[in-house]
This record gives structure tokens, C-alpha cells and sequence, in this order.
């Protein structure tokens, strides 16, 4: 946990963005270890195929069209600071509300985990819980997962077909 | 990257288990962890990474870019298909139910189609969108825009 601390806020303060790219791989890699020692199988693949793995080469093929070093902004806003500030206080606050972190009689619990706890492998014949949740209970949800990836696709397309030339002077003209 | 014996014999070792273990993933997924999402990744990059080693031009002659735009639509195409199947043999949309006579074998089936139309998917728009990033730096650089070189000049200027 203390390692996550040390890292997250490495990365706050580098300027090199290649490091900071790095270090979020070996973010991810952590936590990915946490969620398999808590035996979410599902989470601790995705987040290390995903975080660690192409969230990765996707920040370096991002770096390799930016520069590698962050440009320092000068002076910082005070108003947003303050901002910020009384709104993390509140949602700390807020959170005293909750229930306790973790009980099992807590109302999260108490409605449909169970049912599919209990009910899943008779409805479905599908061992595993996550993959019968995601594919047959709540198929249409899928979908439209499956359905932002390839929106999200054609979007880096729509991005990164204008001719580099023009969107630089673009750039250029909103500096000066 | 040629030339660099090492990463050579590694690459030829991994790429294939790489593969093979997103098949798995995307074919046991009911049984252990995964899915089509997590199989899609890894599939993904067992190309990258192909491509990593072997240069983008021999990469693409693997996997042409028409078809990994085609991927990309078929996925989400064999998704919704698979759902008006059901429709089709007298159900609801993405109700597994009809496709085979035991109710259980009906669902394994139908999940199993729809996680691959979700691991079509991934994959091919992993691919694309790493493809998109390398021919977008081939495209800066050819227009003499070095995204390194504009930093140090910035940075002289500061």
C-alpha cells in the first residue's frame, strides 16, 4: 500500500513523462497483484493485461508523437485550490454516512448478490460468475461496451487523420 | 530490430504463448477468469509486439488493415447478430435460450459467440489504435515536425 502511495505521487511530481508512463505500469502491475490476492481473478487479469500491459504501449505510441517533457505551468490558482479543498472535505464528510466498509449486512448485499450467488450456475451452467453476469444476465450492457470500444476506435481515427502539418500551426497560433 | 539476437529468440517463444493463452482466455472464460475483453488485449499485444520486432510493414502483411477495420465492425456486427438470432427463433433480443434445445448448453453457446464478438472487438481496435499512433509518427516526422526536437527548441526559448 505504501509502495502505491510512493509511486502515485512520483508520478504527480515527475516532469518526464516517459518515467511517469513506466511508473504507471508498475502501478497497475501492484494493484493487479493486490486484486489476484483478493481473489478477483477477473480484475487482476484485466488490470494487467490492460494497465500494465497495452495502457502502457498505447501512453508510449501517445509520447512518441508529444515531447517528452512536461512544460512547467507558471503560478497556480488560488480560487481552485480553495475549491478543491472544501469539495474533498465534503465528500470526506459525506462518507462518514456510509455503512462500514465490508459487512455483509450491508444493503449493497442484500438484493441481488445473493440471487446470483445462489442462482447463477442454475439458470445459466456457467462456472464463472463475472462472465455469466457480463454475457447473459446483462448481455445488452455488453453490447454497448463492445459498442464504445469501436466508437473509440473511430474516434482515434477521426483524430489523428488530419494532416499533421496544419494542426501544428494551429497550435502555434494559439501559443503566441 | 533485426539483428538483436536475443530479442529475436524471445519473441519467437512468447508471441505464440502469448496467443495461445488469449485463446484460452477467450474460450475458458466461463470456467476460470477472462473473457473476450481480457483475451482481445492479449491477442493485441502478441501483435504489437510482433510488430515490436519485426517492423509494422511485415505486421500489416499479417493482419492487412482492411480487415482489422473490418474486425473492428464484425465484432460488435456478430454481437448484435447473435441477439436477433434469438429473436429469430422466437425470443428476446440476446435470449440465448432458443439457439439450442438444453437450456444450459443455450446459454454456454450464446455466451461464448458474444464474448468472441467482444474479443473481435477489442482486439482489432487495440490493434487499430496503436497502428493509428505509429502511422501518425511516420506521418510527423516525414512533414519534418520531430516532436523532440520542437522541445529542445521551446526549451532554448525558455
Amino acid at each position: 500500500m505504501l509502495f502505491l502511495i510512493v509511486i502515485a505521487a512520483t508520478v504527480v511530481v515527475t516532469r518526464d513523462l516517459l518515467k511517469a508512463t513506466m511508473l504507471f505500469a508498475i502501478y497497475s502491475l501492484v494493484i493487479a497483484g493486490f486484486f489476484a490476492n483478493l481473489d478477483a481473478g477477473d480484475v487482476a487479469l484485466t488490470e494487467a493485461a490492460v494497465g500494465a500491459g497495452i495502457g502502457t504501449v498505447l501512453l508510449l505510441a501517445v509520447l512518441s508523437l508529444v515531447p517528452r517533457y512536461e512544460h512547467r505551468h507558471a503560478g497556480h490558482s488560488l480560487p481552485a485550490l480553495v475549491i478543491v479543498t472544501i469539495t474533498g472535505a465534503a465528500l470526506v464528510y459525506a462518507s462518514f454516512d456510509l455503512p462500514a466498509f465490508g459487512q455483509p449486512g450491508n444493503p449493497v448485499h442484500q438484493h441481488l448478490a445473493p440471487y446470483f450467488i445462489e442462482q447463477t450456475y442454475a439458470d445459466t451452467g456457467i462456472p464463472n460468475l463475472v462472465a455469466a453476469i457480463l454475457a447473459s444476465y446483462r448481455s445488452i450492457d455488453t453490447m454497448g461496451e463492445a459498442v464504445v470500444i469501436l466508437t473509440a476506435g473511430i474516434v482515434v481515427y477521426a483524430l489523428l487523420a488530419a494532416p499533421p502539418r496544419q494542426r501544428r500551426r494551429h497550435g502555434k497560433q494559439d501559443r503566441s | 530490430m533485426r539483428n538483436n539476437a536475443i530479442l529475436l529468440v524471445v519473441a519467437r517463444f512468447a508471441i505464440p504463448l502469448v496467443m495461445l493463452f488469449g485463446l484460452y482466455i477467450q474460450f475458458h472464460g466461463e470456467y476460470s477468469p477472462g473473457g473476450g475483453f481480457q483475451a482481445g488485449v492479449l491477442f493485441a499485444s502478441a501483435w504489437i509486439l510482433f510488430v515490436f520486432i519485426y517492423g509494422l510493414d511485415t505486421g500489416l502483411r499479417v493482419i492487412p488493415q482492411r480487415v482489422i477495420y473490418a474486425l473492428a465492425a464484425l465484432g460488435v456486427l456478430l454481437y448484435a447478430l447473435i441477439g436477433l438470432l434469438g429473436v429469430f427463433l422466437g425470443g428476446r433480443f440476446l435470449d440465448f435460450y432458443p439457439l439450442l434445445d438444453a437450456p444450459k448448453a443455450a446459454q454456454q453457446t450464446g455466451v461464448i459467440l458474444v464474448e468472441l464478438g467482444v474479443g473481435i472487438t477489442v482486439a482489432a481496435v487495440v490493434m487499430l489504435i496503436f497502428l493509428l499512433f505509429v502511422q501518425r509518427r511516420a506521418a510527423t516526422l516525414a512533414a519534418g515536425l520531430d516532436p523532440d526536437a520542437a522541445d529542445a527548441v521551446q526549451d532554448d526559448r525558455e
